[in-house]
Protein backbone atom coordinates (compact mmCIF):
# COMPACT_ATOMS: atom_id res chain seq x y z
CA UNK A 1 0.00 0.00 0.00
CA UNK A 2 1.19 3.59 -0.86
CA UNK A 3 0.52 4.44 2.69
CA UNK A 4 3.43 2.05 3.62
CA UNK A 5 5.68 3.57 1.26
CA UNK A 6 5.14 7.04 2.75
CA UNK A 7 5.97 5.55 6.48
CA UNK A 8 9.04 4.14 4.57
CA UNK A 9 10.05 7.44 3.02
CA UNK A 10 12.67 9.00 4.37
CA UNK A 11 11.48 11.18 6.42
CA UNK A 12 14.06 14.17 6.40
CA UNK A 13 13.48 14.41 2.08
CA UNK A 14 9.78 14.28 2.89
CA UNK A 15 9.78 17.71 5.55
CA UNK A 16 12.21 18.84 3.29
CA UNK A 17 9.46 19.10 0.54
CA UNK A 18 6.90 20.40 2.60
CA UNK A 19 9.18 22.93 3.64
CA UNK A 20 9.54 24.06 0.25
CA UNK A 21 6.08 23.52 -0.44
CA UNK A 22 5.26 25.86 2.05
CA UNK A 23 8.11 28.14 0.47
CA UNK A 24 6.40 28.06 -2.57
CA UNK A 25 3.26 29.43 -1.68
CA UNK A 26 4.33 32.01 0.15
CA UNK A 27 6.76 33.06 -2.45
CA UNK A 28 3.46 32.52 -5.08
CA UNK A 29 1.20 35.10 -2.70
CA UNK A 30 3.48 37.24 -0.26
CA UNK A 31 3.56 39.82 -2.73
CA UNK A 32 -0.29 40.33 -3.95
CA UNK A 33 -1.12 40.21 0.29
CA UNK A 34 1.95 42.98 0.39
CA UNK A 35 0.42 44.87 -2.74
CA UNK A 36 -2.97 45.05 -0.59
CA UNK A 37 -1.13 45.80 2.50
CA UNK A 38 1.01 48.94 1.61
CA UNK A 39 -2.58 50.20 -0.17
CA UNK A 40 -4.18 50.66 4.08
CA UNK A 41 -0.86 51.87 4.69
CA UNK A 42 -1.12 56.15 5.83
CA UNK A 43 2.76 56.97 4.74
CA UNK A 44 3.21 58.89 1.31
CA UNK A 45 6.00 57.25 0.61
CA UNK A 46 3.93 53.37 -0.65
CA UNK A 47 7.13 51.83 1.10
CA UNK A 48 7.89 50.27 4.28
CA UNK A 49 7.66 50.57 7.02
CA UNK A 50 3.91 50.64 7.56
CA UNK A 51 2.90 53.60 9.23
CA UNK A 52 -0.87 53.51 10.31
CA UNK A 53 -3.90 52.59 8.56
CA UNK A 54 -5.59 54.92 6.23
CA UNK A 55 -8.53 54.43 3.44
CA UNK A 56 -7.02 57.84 1.74
CA UNK A 57 -5.76 56.44 -1.37
CA UNK A 58 -8.78 54.39 -2.05
CA UNK A 59 -10.90 57.88 -1.59
CA UNK A 60 -8.27 59.31 -4.01
CA UNK A 61 -8.17 57.00 -6.66
CA UNK A 62 -12.25 57.34 -6.45
CA UNK A 63 -12.01 61.24 -6.70
CA UNK A 64 -9.47 60.59 -9.64
CA UNK A 65 -11.87 61.01 -13.13
CA UNK A 66 -9.09 59.19 -15.13
CA UNK A 67 -9.27 55.97 -13.14
CA UNK A 68 -13.05 55.74 -12.85
CA UNK A 69 -13.31 56.37 -16.41
CA UNK A 70 -10.37 53.06 -16.68
CA UNK A 71 -12.87 51.46 -15.25
CA UNK A 72 -15.49 52.18 -16.93
CA UNK A 73 -13.61 50.95 -19.83
CA UNK A 74 -12.16 48.18 -18.67
CA UNK A 75 -15.46 46.71 -17.15
CA UNK A 76 -17.76 47.13 -21.15
CA UNK A 77 -14.23 46.13 -22.54
CA UNK A 78 -14.27 42.46 -20.88
CA UNK A 79 -18.01 41.93 -21.08
CA UNK A 80 -18.40 42.83 -24.53
CA UNK A 81 -15.73 40.88 -25.58
CA UNK A 82 -15.96 38.04 -23.60
CA UNK A 83 -19.69 37.45 -24.67
CA UNK A 84 -18.00 37.76 -28.47
CA UNK A 85 -15.70 34.95 -27.19
CA UNK A 86 -17.99 32.64 -25.33
CA UNK A 87 -20.44 32.94 -28.38
CA UNK A 88 -17.83 32.10 -31.09
CA UNK A 89 -15.75 29.54 -29.16
CA UNK A 90 -19.02 27.18 -28.32
CA UNK A 91 -19.87 27.23 -31.61
CA UNK A 92 -16.60 26.01 -32.33
CA UNK A 93 -16.10 23.70 -29.85
CA UNK A 94 -19.38 22.02 -30.49
CA UNK A 95 -18.15 21.78 -33.86
CA UNK A 96 -14.88 20.09 -32.84
CA UNK A 97 -16.83 17.66 -30.17
CA UNK A 98 -19.86 16.88 -32.39
CA UNK A 99 -18.96 16.19 -35.53
CA UNK A 100 -15.95 14.60 -37.48
CA UNK A 101 -14.81 16.31 -40.41
CA UNK A 102 -11.37 16.55 -42.02
CA UNK A 103 -8.81 18.76 -41.00
CA UNK A 104 -9.68 18.68 -37.58
CA UNK A 105 -6.35 19.03 -36.16
CA UNK A 106 -5.69 21.68 -38.77
CA UNK A 107 -8.30 23.60 -37.25
CA UNK A 108 -7.78 22.94 -33.43
CA UNK A 109 -4.12 24.09 -34.55
CA UNK A 110 -5.20 27.32 -35.95
CA UNK A 111 -7.62 27.69 -32.71
CA UNK A 112 -4.71 27.28 -30.56
CA UNK A 113 -2.76 29.83 -31.97
CA UNK A 114 -2.76 32.99 -30.00
CA UNK A 115 -1.49 31.03 -27.01
CA UNK A 116 1.71 30.12 -28.19
CA UNK A 117 1.97 33.34 -30.19
CA UNK A 118 4.02 35.96 -28.14
CA UNK A 119 1.54 39.10 -27.80
CA UNK A 120 3.56 41.54 -28.80
CA UNK A 121 3.86 40.24 -31.92
CA UNK A 122 -0.18 39.75 -32.22
CA UNK A 123 -0.40 43.74 -31.34
CA UNK A 124 2.08 45.06 -33.29
CA UNK A 125 0.55 42.91 -36.59
CA UNK A 126 -2.59 43.80 -36.42
CA UNK A 127 -2.09 47.59 -35.40
CA UNK A 128 0.32 47.69 -38.86
CA UNK A 129 -2.73 45.43 -41.00
CA UNK A 130 -5.46 48.00 -39.60
CA UNK A 131 -3.14 50.67 -40.26
CA UNK A 132 -2.52 49.34 -43.61
CA UNK A 133 -6.46 49.12 -44.29
CA UNK A 134 -6.95 52.86 -42.89
CA UNK A 135 -8.71 52.04 -40.40
CA UNK A 136 -8.14 54.58 -36.97
CA UNK A 137 -7.52 52.57 -33.72
CA UNK A 138 -10.32 52.15 -32.09
CA UNK A 139 -12.59 50.86 -28.90
CA UNK A 140 -13.38 47.97 -32.08
CA UNK A 141 -10.29 47.21 -32.61
CA UNK A 142 -9.75 46.36 -28.22
CA UNK A 143 -12.35 44.71 -28.26
CA UNK A 144 -12.43 42.13 -31.50
CA UNK A 145 -8.63 42.03 -30.22
CA UNK A 146 -9.54 40.92 -26.96
CA UNK A 147 -11.83 38.45 -27.93
CA UNK A 148 -9.13 36.98 -29.98
CA UNK A 149 -6.83 36.49 -27.22
CA UNK A 150 -9.45 34.85 -25.21
CA UNK A 151 -11.02 32.75 -27.90
CA UNK A 152 -8.58 29.43 -27.57
CA UNK A 153 -9.06 29.41 -23.72
CA UNK A 154 -13.11 29.54 -23.97
CA UNK A 155 -12.69 26.79 -27.07
CA UNK A 156 -10.32 24.42 -24.13
CA UNK A 157 -13.07 24.84 -21.42
CA UNK A 158 -15.90 24.12 -23.67
CA UNK A 159 -14.35 20.95 -25.46
CA UNK A 160 -13.46 19.42 -21.98
CA UNK A 161 -16.74 20.17 -21.01
CA UNK A 162 -18.23 18.99 -24.34
CA UNK A 163 -16.52 15.75 -24.39
CA UNK A 164 -17.46 15.38 -20.87
CA UNK A 165 -21.35 14.84 -21.88
CA UNK A 166 -22.75 12.17 -23.81
CA UNK A 167 -24.57 12.87 -27.10
CA UNK A 168 -27.37 10.50 -25.59
CA UNK A 169 -29.06 13.35 -24.73
CA UNK A 170 -28.76 15.28 -27.36
CA UNK A 171 -29.49 12.31 -29.70
CA UNK A 172 -32.99 11.79 -27.73
CA UNK A 173 -34.04 15.35 -28.06
CA UNK A 174 -33.51 14.99 -31.10
CA UNK A 175 -35.40 11.92 -31.72
CA UNK A 176 -38.42 13.23 -29.67
CA UNK A 177 -38.90 15.77 -32.17
CA UNK A 178 -36.93 19.25 -31.29
CA UNK A 179 -35.09 20.48 -34.04
CA UNK A 180 -31.44 21.82 -33.81
CA UNK A 181 -31.61 25.05 -32.26
CA UNK A 182 -34.04 23.62 -29.82
CA UNK A 183 -32.11 20.96 -28.88
CA UNK A 184 -29.31 23.17 -28.31
CA UNK A 185 -31.56 25.70 -26.58
CA UNK A 186 -33.09 23.05 -23.95
CA UNK A 187 -30.35 20.64 -23.75
CA UNK A 188 -27.50 21.07 -24.78
CA UNK A 189 -26.77 24.83 -23.42
CA UNK A 190 -27.96 23.83 -19.66
CA UNK A 191 -25.39 21.10 -19.65
CA UNK A 192 -22.67 23.05 -20.66
CA UNK A 193 -23.60 26.40 -18.60
CA UNK A 194 -21.47 25.74 -16.21
CA UNK A 195 -18.43 25.88 -18.70
CA UNK A 196 -20.23 29.19 -20.63
CA UNK A 197 -20.52 31.26 -17.29
CA UNK A 198 -16.83 29.99 -16.47
CA UNK A 199 -15.72 30.51 -19.96
CA UNK A 200 -16.97 33.52 -19.77
CA UNK A 201 -15.60 34.82 -16.43
CA UNK A 202 -12.36 33.73 -18.01
CA UNK A 203 -12.20 35.48 -21.22
CA UNK A 204 -13.37 38.59 -19.09
CA UNK A 205 -10.60 38.53 -16.52
CA UNK A 206 -8.12 37.96 -19.37
CA UNK A 207 -9.41 40.92 -21.21
CA UNK A 208 -9.53 42.97 -17.75
CA UNK A 209 -5.98 42.26 -17.26
CA UNK A 210 -4.66 42.35 -20.59
CA UNK A 211 -1.76 44.96 -21.03
CA UNK A 212 0.34 44.33 -23.89
CA UNK A 213 -1.59 43.94 -26.75
CA UNK A 214 -3.51 46.61 -25.07
CA UNK A 215 -0.62 48.78 -25.33
CA UNK A 216 -0.22 48.81 -28.76
CA UNK A 217 -3.98 48.75 -29.57
CA UNK A 218 -5.67 51.10 -27.42
CA UNK A 219 -6.38 54.85 -29.03
CA UNK A 220 -4.42 57.77 -27.43
CA UNK A 221 -6.16 59.45 -24.70
CA UNK A 222 -7.97 55.67 -24.02
CA UNK A 223 -6.88 53.66 -20.75
CA UNK A 224 -7.64 50.61 -18.98
CA UNK A 225 -6.82 50.11 -15.90
CA UNK A 226 -4.15 48.12 -16.86
CA UNK A 227 -2.50 51.04 -19.03
CA UNK A 228 -3.58 53.43 -16.44
CA UNK A 229 -1.73 51.59 -13.77
CA UNK A 230 1.73 51.32 -16.25
CA UNK A 231 1.00 54.69 -17.17
CA UNK A 232 0.98 55.67 -13.24
CA UNK A 233 4.22 53.61 -12.44
CA UNK A 234 5.55 54.59 -15.15
CA UNK A 235 5.89 58.72 -13.66
CA UNK A 236 6.66 57.28 -9.61
CA UNK A 237 5.33 54.67 -7.60
CA UNK A 238 2.13 56.17 -5.43
CA UNK A 239 0.57 54.69 -2.69
CA UNK A 240 -2.17 55.17 -4.81
CA UNK A 241 -1.07 52.36 -7.25
CA UNK A 242 -1.60 50.01 -4.52
CA UNK A 243 -4.63 50.96 -3.68
CA UNK A 244 -5.77 50.31 -7.25
CA UNK A 245 -3.86 47.28 -7.73
CA UNK A 246 -5.75 46.17 -4.39
CA UNK A 247 -9.18 46.87 -6.05
CA UNK A 248 -8.54 45.12 -9.23
CA UNK A 249 -6.92 41.84 -7.28
CA UNK A 250 -10.38 41.96 -5.23
CA UNK A 251 -12.52 42.54 -8.74
CA UNK A 252 -10.65 39.54 -10.57
CA UNK A 253 -9.92 36.76 -7.49
CA UNK A 254 -14.06 37.50 -7.05
CA UNK A 255 -14.99 35.29 -10.04
CA UNK A 256 -12.96 31.85 -9.45
CA UNK A 257 -14.12 32.25 -5.31
CA UNK A 258 -17.78 33.23 -6.07
CA UNK A 259 -18.31 30.90 -9.29
CA UNK A 260 -18.06 27.93 -7.98
CA UNK A 261 -21.38 28.95 -5.42
CA UNK A 262 -22.80 30.91 -8.25
CA UNK A 263 -22.81 27.82 -10.66
CA UNK A 264 -24.12 25.72 -7.82
CA UNK A 265 -27.22 27.94 -7.14
CA UNK A 266 -28.00 28.51 -10.87
CA UNK A 267 -28.73 24.60 -11.50
CA UNK A 268 -29.96 24.11 -8.36
CA UNK A 269 -32.20 26.83 -9.37
CA UNK A 270 -33.07 25.59 -12.41
CA UNK A 271 -34.04 21.98 -10.97
CA UNK A 272 -36.73 23.62 -8.77
CA UNK A 273 -37.92 26.04 -11.70
CA UNK A 274 -38.65 21.78 -14.11
CA UNK A 275 -40.09 19.94 -11.37
CA UNK A 276 -42.80 23.09 -11.17
CA UNK B 1 -14.42 14.99 -13.21
CA UNK B 2 -17.31 17.12 -15.06
CA UNK B 3 -20.47 16.27 -13.31
CA UNK B 4 -23.24 14.15 -15.62
CA UNK B 5 -26.55 16.33 -15.92
CA UNK B 6 -29.71 15.11 -14.67
CA UNK B 7 -31.12 13.24 -17.57
CA UNK B 8 -34.81 13.30 -16.22
CA UNK B 9 -34.25 17.14 -16.99
CA UNK B 10 -33.43 16.42 -20.28
CA UNK B 11 -36.18 13.91 -21.09
CA UNK B 12 -38.91 16.26 -19.55
CA UNK B 13 -37.06 19.03 -21.89
CA UNK B 14 -37.57 16.67 -24.42
CA UNK B 15 -41.63 15.78 -23.89
CA UNK B 16 -42.04 19.62 -23.75
CA UNK B 17 -41.00 19.96 -27.47
CA UNK B 18 -43.45 16.63 -28.08
CA UNK B 19 -46.80 18.77 -26.46
CA UNK B 20 -46.15 21.34 -29.08
CA UNK B 21 -46.06 20.10 -32.14
CA UNK B 22 -47.65 16.76 -33.83
CA UNK B 23 -44.14 14.83 -33.85
CA UNK B 24 -45.57 12.77 -36.69
CA UNK B 25 -45.46 15.27 -39.42
CA UNK B 26 -41.92 16.04 -38.69
CA UNK B 27 -38.19 14.38 -39.97
CA UNK B 28 -36.11 14.19 -37.08
CA UNK B 29 -32.49 14.97 -37.40
CA UNK B 30 -33.42 17.66 -40.22
CA UNK B 31 -33.61 21.35 -38.32
CA UNK B 32 -32.38 22.77 -41.22
CA UNK B 33 -31.33 26.10 -39.34
CA UNK B 34 -27.60 24.94 -40.22
CA UNK B 35 -27.80 23.52 -43.51
CA UNK B 36 -26.87 19.76 -44.85
CA UNK B 37 -24.83 18.30 -42.06
CA UNK B 38 -20.75 18.10 -44.01
CA UNK B 39 -21.33 21.94 -43.99
CA UNK B 40 -22.74 22.61 -40.53
CA UNK B 41 -19.27 22.32 -38.37
CA UNK B 42 -17.88 24.37 -40.58
CA UNK B 43 -20.85 26.63 -40.36
CA UNK B 44 -20.41 26.29 -36.23
CA UNK B 45 -16.52 26.97 -37.35
CA UNK B 46 -16.95 29.88 -39.34
CA UNK B 47 -16.78 33.07 -36.84
CA UNK B 48 -14.18 31.46 -35.48
CA UNK B 49 -12.24 30.78 -38.18
CA UNK B 50 -13.02 34.10 -39.35
CA UNK B 51 -12.06 36.02 -36.93
CA UNK B 52 -8.91 34.16 -36.54
CA UNK B 53 -7.59 34.60 -40.70
CA UNK B 54 -8.85 38.25 -40.01
CA UNK B 55 -7.58 39.36 -36.73
CA UNK B 56 -4.42 37.39 -36.56
CA UNK B 57 -3.30 35.38 -39.51
CA UNK B 58 -3.72 38.47 -42.20
CA UNK B 59 -2.21 40.48 -39.87
CA UNK B 60 1.22 38.02 -39.35
CA UNK B 61 1.41 37.62 -42.85
CA UNK B 62 1.02 41.20 -43.11
CA UNK B 63 4.23 41.67 -41.03
CA UNK B 64 5.96 39.51 -43.24
CA UNK B 65 5.21 41.40 -46.63
CA UNK B 66 5.98 45.17 -44.58
CA UNK B 67 9.48 43.70 -43.83
CA UNK B 68 10.37 44.28 -46.84
CA UNK B 69 8.84 47.79 -47.54
CA UNK B 70 11.12 50.33 -48.03
CA UNK B 71 11.71 53.01 -45.08
CA UNK B 72 12.11 56.87 -46.49
CA UNK B 73 12.80 59.77 -45.22
CA UNK B 74 9.26 61.29 -44.60
CA UNK B 75 8.09 58.59 -42.89
CA UNK B 76 5.92 57.09 -45.68
CA UNK B 77 6.49 53.54 -46.23
CA UNK B 78 6.80 52.69 -49.81
CA UNK B 79 5.64 49.31 -50.72
CA UNK B 80 8.88 47.98 -52.36
CA UNK B 81 10.18 43.54 -52.32
CA UNK B 82 13.97 44.83 -50.72
CA UNK B 83 16.04 42.97 -48.07
CA UNK B 84 17.07 46.02 -46.81
CA UNK B 85 15.73 45.58 -43.37
CA UNK B 86 16.41 42.54 -42.58
CA UNK B 87 19.88 43.08 -43.80
CA UNK B 88 20.10 46.31 -41.60
CA UNK B 89 18.38 44.42 -38.62
CA UNK B 90 20.15 40.81 -38.98
CA UNK B 91 23.69 42.35 -39.35
CA UNK B 92 23.57 44.75 -36.36
CA UNK B 93 24.99 43.04 -32.86
CA UNK B 94 22.50 45.31 -30.65
CA UNK B 95 19.70 43.24 -31.78
CA UNK B 96 21.30 40.07 -31.39
CA UNK B 97 22.90 40.91 -27.89
CA UNK B 98 18.94 41.46 -27.12
CA UNK B 99 17.78 38.38 -28.55
CA UNK B 100 21.05 36.74 -26.36
CA UNK B 101 19.97 38.16 -23.39
CA UNK B 102 16.36 37.21 -23.32
CA UNK B 103 16.90 33.87 -24.11
CA UNK B 104 19.59 33.96 -21.64
CA UNK B 105 17.25 35.27 -18.81
CA UNK B 106 14.48 33.36 -20.17
CA UNK B 107 16.06 30.21 -19.76
CA UNK B 108 17.68 31.01 -16.61
CA UNK B 109 13.92 31.63 -15.76
CA UNK B 110 12.61 28.08 -17.04
CA UNK B 111 15.45 26.45 -14.87
CA UNK B 112 14.47 27.76 -11.58
CA UNK B 113 11.05 27.47 -12.25
CA UNK B 114 11.86 23.87 -12.68
CA UNK B 115 13.96 23.64 -9.70
CA UNK B 116 11.73 25.36 -7.16
CA UNK B 117 8.46 23.85 -9.12
CA UNK B 118 9.55 20.09 -9.25
CA UNK B 119 9.65 19.51 -5.89
CA UNK B 120 6.69 21.58 -4.75
CA UNK B 121 4.67 19.51 -7.67
CA UNK B 122 6.08 16.42 -6.01
CA UNK B 123 5.11 16.92 -2.51
CA UNK B 124 1.58 18.13 -4.00
CA UNK B 125 0.98 14.85 -5.94
CA UNK B 126 2.32 12.47 -3.04
CA UNK B 127 0.98 14.37 -0.14
CA UNK B 128 -2.61 13.17 1.00
CA UNK B 129 -4.13 16.53 2.68
CA UNK B 130 -7.71 16.30 2.75
CA UNK B 131 -7.65 19.84 1.34
CA UNK B 132 -5.43 19.10 -1.55
CA UNK B 133 -8.23 20.67 -3.55
CA UNK B 134 -8.07 23.55 -2.33
CA UNK B 135 -4.16 23.64 -1.98
CA UNK B 136 -4.48 23.18 -5.79
CA UNK B 137 -7.09 25.77 -6.63
CA UNK B 138 -4.43 28.44 -5.48
CA UNK B 139 -2.02 27.59 -7.62
CA UNK B 140 -4.51 28.83 -10.84
CA UNK B 141 -5.67 31.64 -8.49
CA UNK B 142 -2.24 34.33 -9.62
CA UNK B 143 -3.38 33.82 -13.01
CA UNK B 144 -6.70 35.87 -11.91
CA UNK B 145 -4.85 38.59 -11.10
CA UNK B 146 -3.23 40.97 -13.55
CA UNK B 147 0.35 40.66 -14.78
CA UNK B 148 0.93 43.92 -14.36
CA UNK B 149 -0.10 43.85 -10.65
CA UNK B 150 2.25 40.51 -9.83
CA UNK B 151 5.01 42.59 -11.40
CA UNK B 152 5.07 45.93 -9.65
CA UNK B 153 4.36 43.88 -6.87
CA UNK B 154 7.70 42.93 -6.90
CA UNK B 155 8.56 46.61 -6.36
CA UNK B 156 6.99 46.94 -2.98
CA UNK B 157 9.14 43.79 -2.33
CA UNK B 158 12.77 44.69 -4.14
CA UNK B 159 12.89 48.35 -3.79
CA UNK B 160 14.68 50.54 -1.50
CA UNK B 161 11.87 51.01 1.12
CA UNK B 162 10.59 47.22 -0.07
CA UNK B 163 9.84 44.44 1.99
CA UNK B 164 13.57 42.67 1.80
CA UNK B 165 15.40 45.60 3.13
CA UNK B 166 13.13 47.01 5.75
CA UNK B 167 13.38 43.60 6.92
CA UNK B 168 16.66 43.24 6.45
CA UNK B 169 17.26 46.85 7.87
CA UNK B 170 15.14 46.27 10.66
CA UNK B 171 16.65 43.86 11.46
CA UNK B 172 20.19 45.55 11.97
CA UNK B 173 21.64 42.94 9.66
CA UNK B 174 22.47 45.74 7.21
CA UNK B 175 22.67 49.24 7.29
CA UNK B 176 21.84 50.83 3.99
CA UNK B 177 19.55 49.22 0.96
CA UNK B 178 20.44 47.01 -1.22
CA UNK B 179 19.90 47.66 -4.49
CA UNK B 180 17.74 44.41 -5.76
CA UNK B 181 15.32 46.53 -7.92
CA UNK B 182 15.45 47.78 -11.33
CA UNK B 183 18.40 45.27 -12.56
CA UNK B 184 18.82 41.73 -14.36
CA UNK B 185 18.34 40.07 -10.92
CA UNK B 186 14.51 42.03 -10.49
CA UNK B 187 13.34 40.96 -14.08
CA UNK B 188 14.46 37.32 -13.31
CA UNK B 189 12.77 37.24 -10.19
CA UNK B 190 9.34 38.67 -11.35
CA UNK B 191 9.75 36.06 -14.59
CA UNK B 192 10.11 33.32 -12.06
CA UNK B 193 7.31 34.44 -10.12
CA UNK B 194 4.88 34.97 -13.45
CA UNK B 195 5.95 31.49 -14.92
CA UNK B 196 6.13 29.11 -11.81
CA UNK B 197 2.45 28.10 -11.73
CA UNK B 198 2.53 27.07 -14.74
CA UNK B 199 5.35 24.71 -14.35
CA UNK B 200 4.33 23.81 -11.12
CA UNK B 201 1.09 22.80 -12.77
CA UNK B 202 2.05 20.96 -15.69
CA UNK B 203 4.56 18.69 -13.44
CA UNK B 204 1.77 18.25 -11.20
CA UNK B 205 -0.59 16.78 -13.94
CA UNK B 206 2.06 14.34 -15.37
CA UNK B 207 3.40 13.38 -11.82
CA UNK B 208 -0.53 12.41 -10.62
CA UNK B 209 -0.81 10.63 -13.73
CA UNK B 210 2.06 7.89 -12.81
CA UNK B 211 0.90 4.60 -11.92
CA UNK B 212 1.76 3.98 -8.47
CA UNK B 213 1.87 0.55 -8.86
CA UNK B 214 5.13 0.96 -10.96
CA UNK B 215 7.10 2.74 -8.20
CA UNK B 216 5.49 0.26 -5.47
CA UNK B 217 6.93 -2.53 -7.95
CA UNK B 218 10.23 -0.71 -7.94
CA UNK B 219 10.72 -0.87 -4.60
CA UNK B 220 9.78 -4.42 -3.77
CA UNK B 221 12.28 -5.44 -7.00
CA UNK B 222 14.82 -3.90 -4.91
CA UNK B 223 15.18 0.29 -5.82
CA UNK B 224 16.35 2.48 -3.24
CA UNK B 225 13.36 5.53 -2.38
CA UNK B 226 16.03 7.52 -4.39
CA UNK B 227 17.04 5.13 -7.60
CA UNK B 228 12.99 4.69 -7.79
CA UNK B 229 12.75 8.11 -8.42
CA UNK B 230 14.95 8.77 -10.56
CA UNK B 231 14.45 5.69 -12.68
CA UNK B 232 10.96 5.68 -12.66
CA UNK B 233 8.71 8.53 -11.02
CA UNK B 234 11.41 11.24 -13.03
CA UNK B 235 11.56 9.68 -16.86
CA UNK B 236 7.55 9.09 -16.50
CA UNK B 237 7.03 12.73 -15.73
CA UNK B 238 9.30 14.28 -18.29
CA UNK B 239 6.24 15.25 -20.58
CA UNK B 240 5.26 17.46 -17.57
CA UNK B 241 8.56 19.08 -17.19
CA UNK B 242 8.85 19.64 -20.65
CA UNK B 243 5.68 21.07 -21.42
CA UNK B 244 6.17 23.90 -17.88
CA UNK B 245 9.39 24.14 -19.27
CA UNK B 246 8.20 25.35 -23.06
CA UNK B 247 5.49 27.60 -21.63
CA UNK B 248 7.80 29.17 -19.14
CA UNK B 249 10.40 29.68 -21.83
CA UNK B 250 7.97 30.87 -24.82
CA UNK B 251 6.38 33.11 -22.29
CA UNK B 252 9.04 34.95 -20.61
CA UNK B 253 11.24 35.25 -23.95
CA UNK B 254 8.04 36.86 -25.26
CA UNK B 255 7.28 39.12 -21.88
CA UNK B 256 7.46 42.74 -22.26
CA UNK B 257 6.11 44.47 -18.99
CA UNK B 258 8.03 42.92 -16.46
CA UNK B 259 11.25 43.61 -18.16
CA UNK B 260 9.90 47.38 -18.71
CA UNK B 261 8.78 47.71 -15.03
CA UNK B 262 11.70 45.73 -13.08
CA UNK B 263 14.71 46.29 -15.50
CA UNK B 264 17.14 48.55 -15.45
CA UNK B 265 18.20 51.17 -18.58
CA UNK B 266 20.13 48.28 -20.09
CA UNK B 267 18.15 45.77 -19.96
CA UNK B 268 16.64 45.09 -23.65
CA UNK B 269 14.27 42.84 -23.86
CA UNK B 270 13.03 41.78 -27.37
CA UNK B 271 9.62 42.64 -27.03
CA UNK B 272 11.12 46.06 -25.72
CA UNK B 273 12.81 46.82 -28.49
CA UNK B 274 10.27 46.03 -30.87
CA UNK B 275 7.91 48.60 -28.60
CA UNK B 276 10.25 50.65 -28.85
CA UNK B 277 10.85 50.82 -33.08
CA UNK B 278 7.39 50.45 -33.46
CA UNK B 279 6.18 53.29 -31.04
CA UNK B 280 8.85 55.46 -30.08
CA UNK B 281 10.92 55.90 -33.27
CA UNK B 282 8.04 54.67 -35.83
CA UNK B 283 10.20 52.55 -37.61
CA UNK B 284 7.23 49.99 -38.67
CA UNK B 285 9.46 48.05 -41.29
CA UNK B 286 11.99 47.48 -38.52
CA UNK B 287 9.56 46.77 -36.10
CA UNK B 288 8.25 44.20 -38.40
CA UNK B 289 11.56 42.62 -39.08
CA UNK B 290 11.88 42.62 -35.47
CA UNK B 291 8.75 40.67 -34.41
CA UNK B 292 9.01 37.76 -37.52
CA UNK B 293 12.99 37.59 -35.92
CA UNK B 294 10.99 37.13 -32.37
CA UNK B 295 8.54 34.65 -34.05
CA UNK B 296 10.61 32.65 -35.98
CA UNK B 297 13.19 32.17 -33.19
CA UNK B 298 10.15 30.86 -30.57
CA UNK B 299 8.75 28.96 -33.58
CA UNK B 300 11.67 26.85 -33.69
CA UNK B 301 12.15 26.42 -30.05
CA UNK B 302 8.23 24.89 -29.81
CA UNK B 303 8.96 22.76 -33.54
CA UNK B 304 11.78 21.29 -32.05
CA UNK B 305 9.45 20.70 -29.01
CA UNK B 306 7.39 19.35 -30.68
CA UNK B 307 9.32 17.04 -32.47
CA UNK B 308 9.82 15.11 -29.31
CA UNK B 309 7.18 15.61 -27.18
CA UNK B 310 3.45 16.25 -27.73
CA UNK B 311 2.19 19.70 -27.53
CA UNK B 312 -1.38 19.18 -26.93
CA UNK B 313 0.08 18.15 -23.33
CA UNK B 314 0.51 21.66 -22.92
CA UNK B 315 -3.50 22.42 -24.49
CA UNK B 316 -4.33 19.60 -22.26
CA UNK B 317 -2.87 21.46 -18.74
CA UNK B 318 -4.19 25.08 -19.69
CA UNK B 319 -7.87 23.54 -20.43
CA UNK B 320 -7.53 22.54 -16.65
Amino acid sequence: MSAVSHAARPSLAWNGLRVLTVIVYVFLFAPIVIVVLLAFNSARTGSFPMEGFSLQWFGRLFGNDSIIDAFATSLILAGSSAFLASVIGTMAAIALVRYSFKGKAVVNNILSLPLLMPEVVLGVALLMFLRFLHQPRSFLLLLLGHAVLALPYVVLVMQARLAGIRPHYEEAAMTLGANRLQTFLDVTLPLISPAVIGGFLFAATLSFDDITATLFWKQPGIETVPTKIFAMLRTSISPEVNALGAVMITITILPPLLGGQIIRRLTRNKGMRETQ
Amino acid sequence: MPMVGDPSAVARAAARHMRGRNALRRKPNNGGWAGSARYRPFLLLSPALVSLTLLLLAPVIFLLVYSFWLRSADGRDIPAFQFGNWQAALSDPFYWRGLGETFAMSALTTISCAAIGYPAAYFLARCRFRNKALLLFLLFLPFWVSIIIRTFAWVNVLGKGGFVNSLLMGLGVIHAPFALLYNDFSVVMGLIYLQLPYMIINVYVSLDGIDRNLESAARTLGCAPWQTFREVTLPLSLPGLGAGSLLCFVLAAGSFVTPSLLGGPDTSFFAQLIYDAIINQLDWPTGSVLSLMLLFALGLIVVVYNRFMSLSDIYRSLAK
